[in-house]
């Protein structure tokens, strides 16, 4: 089967926002393409809001420009607007008013005619499993059953496109990992989903994703390819003493960084070929220890090494 | 322009308005509290104005015209005193605002024809009321005196009547100089200020404030959608309650209603879009409910309280104030208010006042429309 | 372990708002020297517990001694001998660096002779030494967060408690806050940390897992993994994820099946067993090439593992 290069959906370039004396997005660069779940990750203060507002049409940016699904989205906002969704960081969902009227709000500003719109809503609550809380007022939902509500708003116009502005802070484990299986669903129908986090685990689940780090892009890639490129190796070792690890360990030749964890440490060496001369020196030391393991690397072990090695790439 | 679109955010509005028990309290019982408290509650009449005396002489001359006053219909004796520091003290503790003081050789005076002097002394605290009091016992005594005048020629057998010139007053528009007529129908202007300026002030600010209007504004909705859509239930709550204002004033407070409901409809509607537009104006540039509220409660209820002459007549400010005036919007409501109820003046004639209305909503409405764009920051 | 040794312990504490338990009869025990994680998603109970703990507000019943104080009796004693930092700290925006230590250490009753001392550790520890007249509005987060750290033990307590520190930091500034808080700990000091955010618990020695107000698990961060995961976790890496995942999820010894990135974790009885099983039932459904490994499992598994119900998983149409 030929590879055929894949359709961008959402094109960016050299997209930059300057808010008083802060760069908050500094010539961003990057596609997205159809059918992709693409993470925009980075902590607090990297750019990931004030992107997605650029991309939902909200906030004009100094410089630079964006297309999704075809539309200039700086040009022609009403155009783009009709094809995306964007789903804001506290939901948008209107307190005093039932599930119902939430619904029907959102699918009257789309323009969605009443049939579909009942057909639709009906079974996108059977598939979130809120049916029976169609009349109830959008305020007294649980955080996870809100989350699901602002998705089915977001839904309701068969967008081709969605943004989704850390979508899952705070919730319960159980319903982020419900929150995801809606969207590897809609991923596998063709929707396009530009999603922020700054839960770098919660990255791992993205097909793509690009780093953040304030403002500039450090990295884009799927996570799997990032990791291989990282060129080292990350150890776990579980010990009791993990202070006394960490004072032998830190300065010892091929580390280059050293986190101490709950029970061990954590350590990134230059090769996986160091463990016996690690092991050979911790019992030099005195140092008990019950098990050293070589462990795939995080998404957090490449952000931290590549701020602290000033190292990016871009793709 | 989508009519969906504008019904969706209308229909969301209303739900709110419904829904929002603080609001609805405002909307439904605010104007029959402020009607009650401006109708009874304030009262500007001078009527049966307590006055304490003091008669040193106490003869059937001075009963006869301590009765003068005691007949007039402004003043109230209500007590006689025996001693001077008596009549002093009741005004010191508000008992009396006039004292009246006669002196012990009243009639002997009278007799003898010599001049008679009466004292009276007034409380001046409100100098408005001393004034009117002052006019009133003045003319009082001047009948009086008069009286005392033409008996004394008739019984020298000067039968002829001198040339008297009196005043025949008579009092149009509000006959009974009740003050009740002037004041509420200036209560809808109020009524109007808060429904239409306080309460819209606060919806765009909240959206911004719950996290709502950032989605609102990724979606396909314009500017001018959303301004109408949140302004019209607003509007026909509006014209309800000046329908119900009306009622009540003229069934309960017996207001004259000589106009045309018309043209009440007619000029409110047009005010209506005036603090519409300014409440929609001060919500967008407010950056939190709180400021939008007090903003907009400054831009229309104090001045239509106090500049608008709905109850501090423009006439009698200081010319300053008075130009001030010409630009409160309020001041125009009020006006035509008092024109189409208590005189009945066809819409053709109340240019004056409308003109400069619609001017205001125009501008306003321009101005509000302009305001509100679909970005941030 | 005897009682002396615990710093904080809790014994069937119970917090009720009107008719909604928010914290059910909780008991834990948190040992001196710990640093301790109490783990969960917004609205199960944490920032209450920690709360009553602090001596901030009444438990409906049951009870806790902090640092050899009842929290309901003696709440004064228990405030002087902790320290606290809330949720998006709790400092002054408008106030200079030095000035909200000031305040702080006055309000701590940081004696004026050991006051300047204290002072110039805080800085030093927070590495904010010649920016104390920077307005604390202007700091990024890890600076406000590394000062909040300072502001809360400035009195030195033997026991802290920290209530969500590192929400949307960056993960290096995040790094540096955990290694102050473990050389706190090598120092003595117990720490009492809550957070929702499952990657941070493993740099605590011991966990209490809290949903919906009771607590589900407690123990290392390995031992969760190992004792409380209900199986083993399998990463499937094939074409065609999607029908890869309707057939598994009804393969025999599947538990869960989920999608997760480009590859499927599988939740099965025995990976070593169910690895040759699986591959020669996804190669018999058509789709080749397989690569299926085991892997260990994260909190967040352990977590979904102790609190769902097995569900059919729904479809969600576009």
């Amino acid at each position: 089967m030929t590879q055929e290069k894949p359709q961008s959906v959402i094109v960016v370039e050299g997209l930059t926002k300057r808010f008083s004396h802060v760069q908050a997005v500094d010539h961003l660069s990057f596609e997205v393409h159809a059918g992709e779940i693409f993470g925009l990750v980075g902590p607090d203060g990297a750019g990931k809001t004030t992107t997605l507002r650029m991309l939902a049409g909200i906030l004009p940016p100094d410089e630079g420009t964006a297309r999704v699904a075809e539309f200039d989205v700086v040009r022609e906002p009403d155009n783009a607007k009709r094809n995306l969704s964007y789903m804001a960081q506290r939901f948008g969902l209107y307190e005093d008013l039932t599930v119902e009227e939430n619904i029907r709000f959102y699918a009257d500003l789309f323009g969605v005619t009443r049939r579909e719109r009942e057909e639709r809503s009906t079974s996108l609550l059977q598939a979130a499993g809120m049916r029976e809380f169609r009349r109830r007022l959008a305020g007294k939902l649980s955080g996870g059953m809100k989350q699901k509500l602002a998705l089915v708003c977001a839904l309701i116009h068969r967008p081709k496109v969605i943004l989704l502005d850390e979508p899952t802070t705070g919730v319960d484990p159980v319903s982020r990992r419900d929150f995801w299986r809606i969207l590897y669903d809609l991923a596998l129908q063709g929707v396009t989903i530009l999603t922020s986090t700054a839960y770098l685990d919660e990255a791992e689940r993205c097909h793509r994703v690009a780093l953040l780090h304030q403002g500039k892009l450090l990295f884009c890639d799927t996570p799997a390819h990032l990791k291989a490129k990282l060129g080292k190796s990350v150890l776990s070792i579980t010990a009791s003493d993990s202070h006394g690890l960490r004072a032998e360990l830190e300065n010892a030749s091929g580390v280059s960084s050293l986190v101490v964890t709950g029970d061990g440490v954590h350590i990134v060496v230059d090769a996986a070929s160091r463990i016996p001369e690690l092991k050979a020196r911790l019992n030099k030391a005195s140092l008990p220890f019950s098990a050293i393991r070589q462990v795939t690397p995080t998404l957090e072990d490449l952000f931290v090494d590549a701020v602290d090695t000033g190292a990016s790439s871009h793709v | 322009m989508s009519y969906t679109r504008f019904l969706a955010v209308a229909r969301k509005e209303l739900v709110h308005i419904l829904r929002d028990s603080r609001g609805l309290v405002i909307v439904l019982i605010m104007p029959v509290v402020l009607l009650i408290l401006f109708g009874y509650g304030v009262n500007l009449d001078f009527k049966g104005l307590p006055v304490y005396v003091y008669d040193r002489e106490g003869s059937q001359q001075s009963q006869n015209f301590l009765k003068r006053f005691q007949s007039s219909e402004y003043f109230d004796v209500v007590r006689v005193v025996n001693s001077y520091p008596a009549l002093t003290a009741s005004l010191d503790d508000g008992h009396a605002k006039m004292g009246i003081v006669i002196p012990w050789d009243f009639s002997q005076r009278l007799g003898e024809r010599r001049p008679v002097h009466v004292q009276a002394l007034v409380d001046g605290t409100d100098d408005n009321t001393a004034n009117v009091l002052i006019g009133y016992a003045q003319a009082v005594v001047q009948n009086y005196s008069s009286d005392i005048q033409l008996d004394w020629l008739r019984s020298r057998g000067q039968i002829a009547q001198p040339a008297l010139v009196s005043i025949e007053t008579r009092t149009w528009y509000n006959e009974d100089l009740e003050s009740s007529a002037f004041i509420v129908p200036g209560v809808l202007a109020l009524v109007m200020s808060v429904i239409g300026a306080f309460l819209t002030s606060l919806t765009i600010a909240r959206e911004w404030e719950r996290g709502t209007m950032e989605q609102l504004i990724s979606t396909p909705v314009t500017p001018f959608e959303i301004m109408l859509g949140k302004l019209a239930p607003y509007f026909v709550i509006g014209m309800l309650d000046v329908t119900v204002c009306a009622l009540i004033a003229i069934y309960w407070f017996d207001v004259p209603f000589r106009g045309s409901f018309g043209a009440l409809l007619f000029s409110s509607a047009l005010f209506l879009i005036v603090v519409l537009s300014l409440g929609f104006y001060v919500s967008v540039i407010a950056k939190s409910q709180l400021a939008a509220s007090q903003m907009s409660l400054l831009a229309t209820f104090l001045p239509a309280f106090l500049l608008s002459g709905f109850l501090f007549s423009i006439e009698q400010m200081p010319v300053v104030l008075q130009w001030i005036t010409r630009v409160i919007p309020a001041r125009y409501y009020v006006s035509v208010l008092k024109k189409i109820f208590l005189k009945g003046t066809p819409v053709a004639s109340l240019y004056s006042d409308l003109v400069p209305l619609s001017l205001f909503a125009l501008v306003v409405a321009v101005l509000a429309t302009t305001s509100f764009h679909k970005r941030l920051g | 372990m005897s009682e002396a040794d615990n710093a904080v312990s809790i014994e069937k504490l119970v917090k009720r708002f009107g008719d909604f338990v928010a914290v059910n009869a909780i008991n834990l025990e948190v040992r001196k020297g710990e640093v301790f994680g109490f783990l969960g998603p917004n609205g199960a109970g944490k920032s209450t517990t920690i709360r009553m703990l602090c001596g901030l507000l009444t438990p409906t019943s049951g009870g806790a001694r902090v640092a050899g104080y009842d929290v309901s009796r003696q709440p004064e004693s228990v405030r002087q001998n902790i320290g606290y930092m809330s949720q998006k700290f709790s400092l002054y925006n408008d106030l200079t660096v030095i000035e909200n230590l000031r305040l702080f250490a006055g309000l701590y009753g940081v004696p004026a002779s050991l006051l300047q001392q204290r002072i110039d550790w805080a800085l030093d520890m927070a590495n904010l030494k010649g920016r104390e007249h920077l307005i604390t509005a202007t700091l990024p987060g890890g600076w406000k967060q590394r000062l909040a750290l300072g502001c809360a033990v400035l009195h030195q307590p033997p026991i802290i408690f920290l209530d969500e520190p590192t929400s949307g930091v960056d993960p290096i500034s995040r790094r540096r806050f955990w290694d102050l808080i473990h050389h706190m700990a090598e120092e003595g000091v117990t720490v009492f940390v809550t957070t929702h955010y499952m990657e941070e618990a493993e740099y605590c020695n011991r966990l209490a897992l809290i949903f919906r107000g009771a607590i589900a698990a407690v123990g290392t961060p390995s031992e969760l993994k190992r004792k409380s995961m209900k199986g083993e976790l399998l990463s499937v890496e094939c074409e065609a994820l999607g029908k890869a995942a309707e057939i598994l999820q009804s393969a025999p010894g599947v538990m869960d099946a989920a999608v997760f990135g480009r590859a499927l974790h599988l939740v099965v009885r025995d990976a070593t067993a169910a690895i040759p099983q699986l591959e020669k039932h996804l190669v018999d459904h058509g789709l080749g090439t397989v690569l299926i490994e085991k892997i260990q499992p994260s909190l967040e598994d352990v977590f979904v593992s102790l609190t769902s119900a097995a569900d059919s998983g729904k479809v969600w149409e576009s």
